[in-house]
Parts: structure tokens; C-alpha cells; sequence
């Protein structure tokens, strides 16, 4: 019972609100510079989580319900950092936001305590009050620029198709709780040799994954990705890709691996198939995309599959999963800087232009080769293509996957990048070899930016390059999901 | 030593990314500089390097990710260090060569650097992840150079084939890789090769794991060498490709697979090996016969390059698949012969068409009188490329095919390949000798001027590695020798079977 472990979690709401009150006593045109005041604000908090915690004993609040051990702090700073650079996108994305910009950015703010508290969930209230909070906000993100049309529209599919998605999981954790009576995970653990045969126990935890799902964009739940990309404003859409694709897999991690092992292991065929026809799914719909924003949607959906290969390399051997969880991990960082690099660019680059066609980029090189390089980084590392942070990433997850002896998936991945490298390119060929730029007009970058991009590409090449102490890192943070700790665990 | 030569051009390429990009001079300093100093250590290590010993020389090694046991860790030994020294003296006349780029020289300086840092990298890696690593990194400079600086009207076309083959090549060597460490038990996995080696010795990989994993190797690195049937991007993206790309990929870079077979997969999968050699031998002579079919049809100088290229390619395949010293070391002695006569071919193909804007044969003609010095570079080098004594890859091939004599069950392969080299060889080259430099010269090529002096020595390098490797070949074997020697005795209960 410590609810000072909540810490980290309580500065993020109240910074939330302060944004609110302050917004009240800021002139109109100086509003926009709040959201550096939250970033530098975050920098803080993410300062602090190193002071305040090591990760290094797993501690709990609430009755058991929220843990904060090695694994739960990696995603919260995870978080943090994705939303520190959000928050800079955002002010370069003010202008194009009418009104009430300060109530995006503490929306930004409000999802991102959301998150943090998903990497903590350790029961199915605290799972489902977290994703509530980060999705339900995203509705209104997602539909900020109440002029247009496109982003409405996205707003109300992601409405539709994620309240859809909120009723799978209530009925999947009614149908746990109905057969288990209880709703902790470690509780869950002890029971769960015994209600591994129950068939509605069983229809019940495919219903809370196929709600993950959603989160993260796999297959059978994927399709709303690539529409809301399109229509959410840019910043959004980055935080969309960046954020809540990792609460879902903090959450499917913790869920899988420390509550119900067993179940896991028997599912490996499942999260095989799943993690297969979203790789296939994702970069076959990439290829013939024109607008960038909806390519990067699709693409997103093939990472979220080669993310379901190393959760499948877990599954296929539960009680020493570090392989595949390390790589997970790993995975999901270079993403983070990846993906936020090319969001940051697309922000910066189709500022005046309503269209996203991947031909606005024409010509950028000579516009802005920072902005080139960087998009070019990106996608390279998206590619898996060394030395960067992707490359490395996807090394780590066929090993585990091999490791495990799916040849068949392996080979459907590969089959994924070759033509994932094939419409990555064609971006950058988009960038430099294509004649027909119209606007040569150079770009301005503010220094913020100039400074998150600097983050982003730093982020990526020395995961590329010294992944060292990042493979360390990751190896440690999914030490709590080795199946005898959680055993241990359940039965104190 | 080694260290230095793969990141000299690394931290030269740093340094040009810092200079303005109007100072194009610099930039063709740097990179020559840059290239020069390489090949002079290179130079010094190949002479360092004592023959007649087998083991790594010149070791060095960094822990880099501890948890995976990933080292940084190069050293030489016969296989490698013919074609460090052969790589080095390519990207100098390569970095000469570049001379030719006229738009955005900054961003070509660099990407240049950058590809021959890593071809360096890969050949001088003895730990499978950088061996690895260096590879691609070396892969991407050549796919923008080839999308930016290419020629052609299908330079697009053929830079996506050789960037979706190449790297879908690359991917299935590494999934044999990481399959290759897969099997070794969770306490002695390592990534390092002489390590991995050691294991396999003492501990051989079950029968049933190297039949399928010599696959994945055989046809992941063949793709990257232009095995047939999967050669269609060599010819289309060499023709595409800017001269020095194309000179340094297919002369070095290429020359990676084939490398990856003999440093990995035969010595620790003899069984896989042995099960899979008919078909390696089998597909070789497409190369050897197919291609050079292809090659007689061409009406484009760079096509016909690329395509005998291909075809010598199938003569390594040849003696790899043969699996006795001789044969063997006849392909390691092929690998560096090929690399100065393609980078000599490209490069000459490349001053051609900077002068004369076209390289179809039969526009160009009667070039020998205005162009003596180019017209007899280019006559050497179509000879050698017909394997006549007194150049390098006549020595090679011809310890190819004593080797395969000896190594394989039918003779009809030994002779196939034969024929198909020297008469099918013989008919491309000469008859693009005839169209391009006898016969009545067009008027328009009347004032074209022959190489200066600074042109000609990259030229006159690569010929001289040809012509010194041709007559005393032994200066390569000697230190080639014991190194194969030692695969072979390592996988030797398996193959002598084959050799018999």
C-alpha cells in the first residue's frame, strides 16, 4: 500500500491541469508556447523517474494492483520520452489547430498518464482504466481540427471501431471474472492450471487479447490504422503510432507472461498466425499507397506484426522468454525514434500543402537536407537496413523467433521487409530523384524541433551502433516476466 | 592495422560531410587521399602477412554487446587478405575514377567512402554479425549512388531489382547465419567466427541441420554473387551504375558471397555441403554457359561486361563446388583476378562513355587510333577476360578446372565449362574488341582525346595486378594455400567421399 510509488503518474496529471489553469491567464497568441513549457516539464518528470527509482526490487500499490518494477519503468519512460517529442511537433503544428491548442497539448498530457498507467497494470480494472483513459482521449485527438473534414471522419471511425473494441474487452474480463472470481493477475497465475480447459475462461482472455489488439493494430482488428493515420492530425498520429502501439504491448506482455503463462504457451499457434498475416497485410496494403500519412498507417501495421513475432518467440517458451522480450523491448525503442523522426518531418514538410501525396516531399533535399537526412534515416531504419536502430531490432526478433524454430513465420518476414524496402525507398527516391518539385522554397526548423530531431537521430544510430547497453537494459526490464518469478509472486 | 584501413575512408567520409559542398576540389582530394593511404596499408599487411602458415594475422578484437557475445573483431588470413589488398586497390582507382561525377560531388564523395569502408568491413570481419553489418552498410551507398548518379533510361527499374535482390539475398544469408549460431548450445553460443569454427570441429553440426542450413547460405550469398538463375539485377544494374559503383561492387563487393561460402559455410557444413554441391554445380554452368550466351547477344558494351561477369562467376562457384585444394584455391585466385579485370572492364567502359555519351558497340568503331593507350587497356583486359596465359584469371581458372577434373564424378562438368569459357568467352570478347576499336571510325568520334597521365593510373594499377598475380601467381597461392588447406582437412571426412 504505497500510493507514493504513483508519483511519476500524479506530476503527469497535475501537469495536465496546470496547462488547463494556465491556459486561462496566457494571451491567446503566446498559447501555442505552452506545449514547450510541457515538454521541458516532462523532461523533468523523466529526470526524476531516474533519481527517485532504480527498477531494481518490484514494488506494489493499491492492493497488489499496481506494480512498478524494472519492466513498468522502461514503458513509462518510453512514454515519456514519445511524448516530449509530440508535445514539440505540436506547437509546430498549432497553426493549423483553430482553437483551444492548449486543451491538445493536456490531452497529449492526459493519454500520456494513461500509458504509464498501463506499463503499471496488474490487474484487469487497472488494464481497462488505463486504455479507457488513453483511448478515449485519442477520440478527441484524433478529431481536434473540427474544420476538417478528413480528420472528423477519422475521429469517428476510431470512435466506432474503438468502442467496439472497449466491448470485447469488458466482455472478455466479465467472462475471466465470472469463471476465475478475480481480477489480479497474480491471483490469476495460481489459477490458472486449473482453469486452463474452461472453455469460457479461454473465450474470455481471446476477447481481452483481441481488445489489445486493437491498441497495437494486428490482425483481426487493423483496419481503422490506416484511415485514422490519414485523417488524424499529424502529431496524433505520431503518438497514435508511437504510444499506443506500446501501452498495448506493455499490457499483452504483462497480461501473456505474468497472468496466465500457461494459457500462453498453448497459444503459440495463435499469436503465430496473428503476427503472420499482419506482416503480410501491412506491407502488401503499403504498396500502392500514395499518401504518406496512410502508408505510414500500414507500415505501422507491419511492425506491429514483426512486434507479435518476438511476443509469439516469448509464448513458444514461457519460462524463459527473455530472448524474444528483449527484443520486443528493443524493438519498440528504435520504433519510438523512428517513427517520431518521420511524423516530426511530415509535420514540418506538408505544412502548407492539405495534400500528404508522398510527391510533396519532391525536392527536399534541396529544401532541407536536415529534414531530407532525417526522413531518410528513418526510413532506412523502418527498412531494417544498418547500421541503425531497426536494423538491429529486427536482427534481435529473428533470432528469437528462430530460436524458437518458426521457420515458416521467419520466412513470411522476410518476404515482409523485402517489400517493406521496396516502398521505403520509393519515399526516398521521392526526396531526391524525383524532378517535378513545384515548391523549392526553403524550411524553416525552430530550434526545439531542430533539438527532437537531433534526439531522434541520435536515438537511432546509437541503438544501431552501440546497442549494447540497450540489449542490457531491455534483458533487465523483462526479467519480470520469467514465468517462475510470476508463480513466485502469485503464491505470496 | 586493419582497423584503420576500414574506418580511414569511414572517418574520411565524416570529415567531407563537414566541408561546404562548393568545395569540390576538396572532395576529390579527400576521397583519393583517403583511398590512397587505405591501399598502401592494405599493400603493407598483404606483404606483412606470412604464406605458408595457416591462422588469423593482424588480430584485433572489441567486445561490443556483451549479453550476445557480438565482438568487434577483424584479422586476415589466405582467404581474405588477397581480396582486402585486391579491394584496396580497386577503391583507389575507383575514388581516381570518380573524377567523371559532375553534380553533387559532396553527397557521392561521401556515399563512396562510405561503401568502401564497409566492403573493407566484410571482408576483414571474423564475427558473423559484423561480417554481417558491413556488408549492408556498404549495400545501401550503392543503391542511392546507382538511383542518383545512374545512367540509362531504366536506371530506376534497374535500381529498385538490384536493391529488392540484393537485399532479399542478404536476408536469407542472415537467417541461415542466426540458424548457424542457433545450433551451437545456449553456453558456447558466440558470434565469432574462429570460435564457431572451433566448435564445429570438435562438436560436427548434426547431418539433418546442415542440409538445411547450407541452403539458406548457398542461395542467400549466391543471390548476392549472381548465381543463375538469380543474376538478372548484375547486368541491368551495372549498366545503370555510375563507373566507380560499378567497378567497386561488381570487382569487391560481389565478391562477399562467395567469400561467406568459403569462410562459413563449407568449413562447418561439409555434410550440407556435399548434399548440395550437384546442385551448386549444376547452376554454375548456367552461369558459365547461359550467361555467356546472353553476353554474345549484347549490343551494349556495359551489358556484355556484366554479363561475362556472371559468367566468371560461374567459374567460382565451379572450383568452390569442386572442394579440393586446388580447385579451391584456383577460386579464391578467381575472386581476386575478377575484381581487377571487372573494376579494369567498368572502368574503361566508363571513360568510353564520359567521352563518347553512348556505349552501344555498334555506333562506337576504329576507337584504337585516337585512343591507344584506352584501346589497349581495353584489348588487355578482353583477353584476360578469355582466360589467356599470362593474366591472373588464366592461372585461376585453370587450377578451377584441374580442380573440378579432379573433384567431380562426371568429367562432363570440367568440360562444359571449359568449352563454354573459352569458345563462348572468346566470341563475345573478340567481337566487341572488333566493334569498338577497328574498323572505320565514325566521324563525330574523330576529336576524341586518349587518357592523361593522372587518368591512366588507375588503369595501369589494376592492369599491373592483373599481369603480376598472372605470371607469378604463386605470390597469392603461397599465402592462399594453407588456409583452404585447413577447410578442407576440417571438413574432409565428409568430402573426401566427393573428391574420390
Amino acid at each position: 500500500m504505497n500510493p507514493s510509488l504513483t508519483i511519476l503518474e500524479l506530476a503527469v496529471l497535475v501537469l495536465g491541469l496546470g496547462l488547463l489553469l494556465v491556459d486561462l491567464w496566457t494571451a491567446p497568441e503566446r498559447k501555442r508556447f505552452l506545449g514547450y513549457g510541457a515538454a521541458v516539464a516532462l523532461v523533468l518528470v523523466l529526470v526524476f523517474s531516474f533519481l527517485r527509482f532504480d527498477g531494481k526490487e518490484t514494488l506494489y500499490a493499491f492492493g497488489g494492483s499496481y506494480v512498478l518494477d524494472s519492466m513498468a519503468l522502461f514503458f513509462k519512460r518510453f512514454f515519456l520520452i514519445a511524448a516530449i517529442i509530440v508535445l514539440i511537433i505540436s506547437v509546430e503544428f498549432s497553426d493549423r489547430i483553430a482553437t483551444g491548442i492548449s486543451e491538445y497539448y493536456s490531452l497529449i498530457v492526459f493519454a500520456l498518464s494513461g500509458m504509464m498507467f498501463a506499463a503499471s497494470a496488474n490487474d484487469f480494472t487497472m488494464l481497462f482504466v488505463s486504455v479507457e483513459l488513453v483511448t478515449v482521449t485519442f477520440y478527441v485527438l484524433t478529431s481536434f481540427q473540427r474544420s476538417r473534414l478528413p480528420s472528423l471522419e477519422a475521429g469517428i471511425k476510431y470512435l466506432i471501431l474503438g468502442a467496439l473494441s472497449t466491448a470485447f474487452t469488458v466482455y472478455g474480463i466479465a467472462l475471466v471474472f465470472g469463471t476465475s472470481g478475480t481480477m489480479k493477475f497474480a491471483e490469476l497465475a495460481a489459477l490458472q492450471s486449473t482453469l486452463a480447459g474452461n472453455k469460457l475462461f479461454l473465450a474470455g482472455l481471446l476477447l481481452v487479447v483481441i481488445g489489445l489488439a486493437f491498441k497495437i493494430a494486428a490482425f483481426p482488428v487493423q483496419i481503422w490504422a490506416p484511415d485514422v493515420y490519414q485523417g488524424a492530425p499529424t502529431p496524433t498520429a505520431g503518438f497514435l503510432a508511437v504510444g499506443s502501439k506500446a501501452a498495448g504491448f506493455v499490457l499483452l506482455l504483462r497480461l501473456l507472461f505474468t497472468a496466465v503463462p500457461e494459457v500462453t504457451a498453448q497459444w503459440t499457434q495463435l499469436l503465430i498466425v496473428m503476427s503472420a498475416v499482419t506482416i503480410l497485410y501491412g506491407n502488401l496494403c503499403a504498396i500502392p499507397q500514395r499518401n504518406l500519412k496512410r502508408l505510414l498507417g500500414y507500415s505501422s501495421i507491419a511492425h506491429a506484426g514483426y512486434l507479435l513475432l518476438g511476443v509469439a518467440a516469448m509464448a513458444g517458451n514461457v519460462k524463459n522468454s527473455e530472448a524474444g522480450g528483449s527484443a520486443v523491448l528493443f524493438y519498440l525503442s528504435g520504433y519510438l525514434f523512428t517513427v517520431l523522426a518521420a511524423f516530426t518531418v511530415i509535420t514540418l514538410v506538408l505544412r502548407r500543402i492539405d495534400i500528404d501525396d508522398i510527391s510533396s516531399l519532391a525536392g527536399l533535399g534541396q529544401r532541407s537536407p536536415l529534414l531530407a537526412a532525417t526522413m531518410t534515416l528513418a526510413m532506412v531504419s523502418l527498412a531494417g537496413i544498418p547500421p541503425l536502430a531497426g536494423f538491429f531490432g529486427k536482427f534481435l526478433l529473428i533470432k528469437a523467433a528462430l530460436e524458437q524454430g518458426y521457420f515458416a513465420l521467419v520466412a513470411i518476414a522476410v518476404v515482409g521487409v523485402v517489400i517493406s524496402i521496396w516502398y521505403y525507398f520509393g519515399i526516398i527516391r521521392a526526396i531526391y530523384w524525383s524532378q517535378d518539385a513545384f515548391d523549392l522554397s526553403p524550411i524553416p526548423v525552430s530550434l526545439p524541433v531542430r533539438l527532437a530531431l537531433c534526439v531522434c537521430v541520435l536515438g537511432m544510430l546509437l541503438l544501431g551502433l552501440l546497442p549494447g547497453p540497450m540489449v542490457t537494459a531491455t534483458t533487465k526490464a523483462v526479467k519480470v516476466l520469467d514465468y517462475p518469478t510470476a508463480t513466485a509472486v502469485a503464491n505470496q | 592495422m586493419l582497423t584503420a584501413i576500414i574506418f580511414i575512408p569511414l572517418l574520411a567520409a565524416l570529415l567531407l560531410a563537414l566541408v561546404p559542398a562548393n568545395l569540390r576540389f576538396l572532395f576529390r582530394i579527400g576521397a583519393v587521399a583517403a583511398t590512397f593511404i587505405t591501399m598502401a596499408l592494405a599493400t603493407l599487411v598483404f606483404w606483412q602477412f606470412e604464406g605458408g602458415i595457416s591462422g588469423f594475422q593482424f588480430e584485433y578484437v572489441v567486445p561490443w554487446v556483451k549479453d550476445l557475445d557480438i565482438n568487434y573483431h577483424v584479422g586476415v588470413d589466405g582467404l581474405n587478405v588477397g581480396l582486402l589488398f585486391m579491394g584496396a586497390v580497386v577503391a583507389f582507382a575507383a575514388a581516381c575514377v570518380s573524377w567523371e561525377i559532375k553534380t553533387s560531388e559532396k553527397g557521392f564523395y561521401i556515399l563512396l567512402l562510405l561503401m568502401i569502408s564497409g566492403i573493407f568491413g566484410a571482408f576483414a570481419s571474423l564475427d558473423l554479425f559484423f561480417f554481417y553489418f558491413f556488408h549492408e552498410l556498404a549495400l545501401v551507398p550503392t543503391f542511392i549512388m546507382i538511383g542518383l548518379w545512374g545512367r540509362g533510361a531504366n536506371r530506376n527499374y534497374a535500381t529498385f531489382n538490384l536493391t529488392l535482390y540484393l537485399s532479399l539475398g542478404a536476408l536469407i544469408a542472415l537467417i541461415g547465419l542466426i540458424a548457424l549460431y542457433l545450433q551451437m548450445p545456449v553456453s558456447e553460443r558466440t558470434f565469432s567466427i574462429p570460435r564457431i569454427t572451433e566448435y564445429f570441429q570438435s562438436q560436427p553440426m548434426t547431418v539433418a541441420a546442415q542440409r538445411w542450413i547450407f541452403p539458406l547460405l548457398m542461395f542467400g550469398f549466391g543471390i548476392l554473387v549472381a548465381l543463375w538463375p538469380f543474376h538478372t539485377w548484375a547486368p541491368l544494374g551495372y549498366s545503370a551504375a555510375p563507373t566507380p559503383t560499378a567497378m567497386l561492387h561488381a570487382g569487391v563487393l560481389k565478391k562477399f558471397g562467395l567469400y561467406g561460402l568459403l569462410r562459413v559455410a563449407l568449413p562447418l557444413m561439409p555434410e550440407g555441403a556435399k548434399h548440395w554441391f550437384y546442385v551448386l554445380g549444376l547452376l554454375c554452368l548456367g552461369n558459365i554457359i547461359h550467361s555467356g550466351w546472353v553476353a554474345m547477344r549484347q549490343r551494349d558494351l556495359n551489358l556484355l561486361i556484366g554479363n561475362s561477369s556472371v559468367a566468371h562467376m560461374g567459374f567460382v562457384f565451379l572450383g568452390i563446388a569442386s572442394f579440393n585444394l586446388i580447385g579451391v584455391t584456383g577460386a579464391v585466385l578467381v575472386m581476386v583476378a575478377h575484381g581487377f579485370l571487372a573494376a579494369l572492364s567498368f572502368g574503361l567502359s566508363g571513360y568510353l562513355h564520359q567521352h563518347t555519351g553512348t556505349l552501344r558497340m555498334d555506333d562506337l568503331g576504329g576507337l584504337l587510333r585516337r585512343l591507344p593507350f584506352i584501346g589497349a587497356a581495353l584489348l588487355m583486359a578482353a583477353l584476360a577476360g578469355c582466360g589467356l596465359p599470362g593474366f591472373a584469371n588464366f592461372a585461376g581458372e585453370l587450377m578451377v578446372l584441374f580442380g573440378a577434373w579432379k573433384g567431380m564424378p562426371a568429367i562432363a562438368f570440367a568440360i562444359a565449362a571449359a568449352w563454354g569459357a573459352l569458345i563462348i568467352g572468346a566470341i563475345y570478347m573478340l567481337r566487341a574488341v572488333r566493334n569498338v576499336l577497328h574498323g572505320p571510325i565514325p566521324d563525330r568520334w574523330a576529336s576524341i582525346p586518349d587518357a592523361g597521365a593522372w587518368r591512366k593510373l588507375p588503369f595501369v594499377l589494376l592492369l599491373a595486378g592483373l599481369i603480376v598475380f598472372g605470371i607469378f601467381p604463386r605470390i597469392l597461392t603461397e599465402r592462399i594455400k594453407p588456409s583452404v588447406e585447413a577447410i578442407i582437412t576440417t571438413a574432409s571426412p565428409a568430402i573426401q567421399t566427393v573428391a574420390r
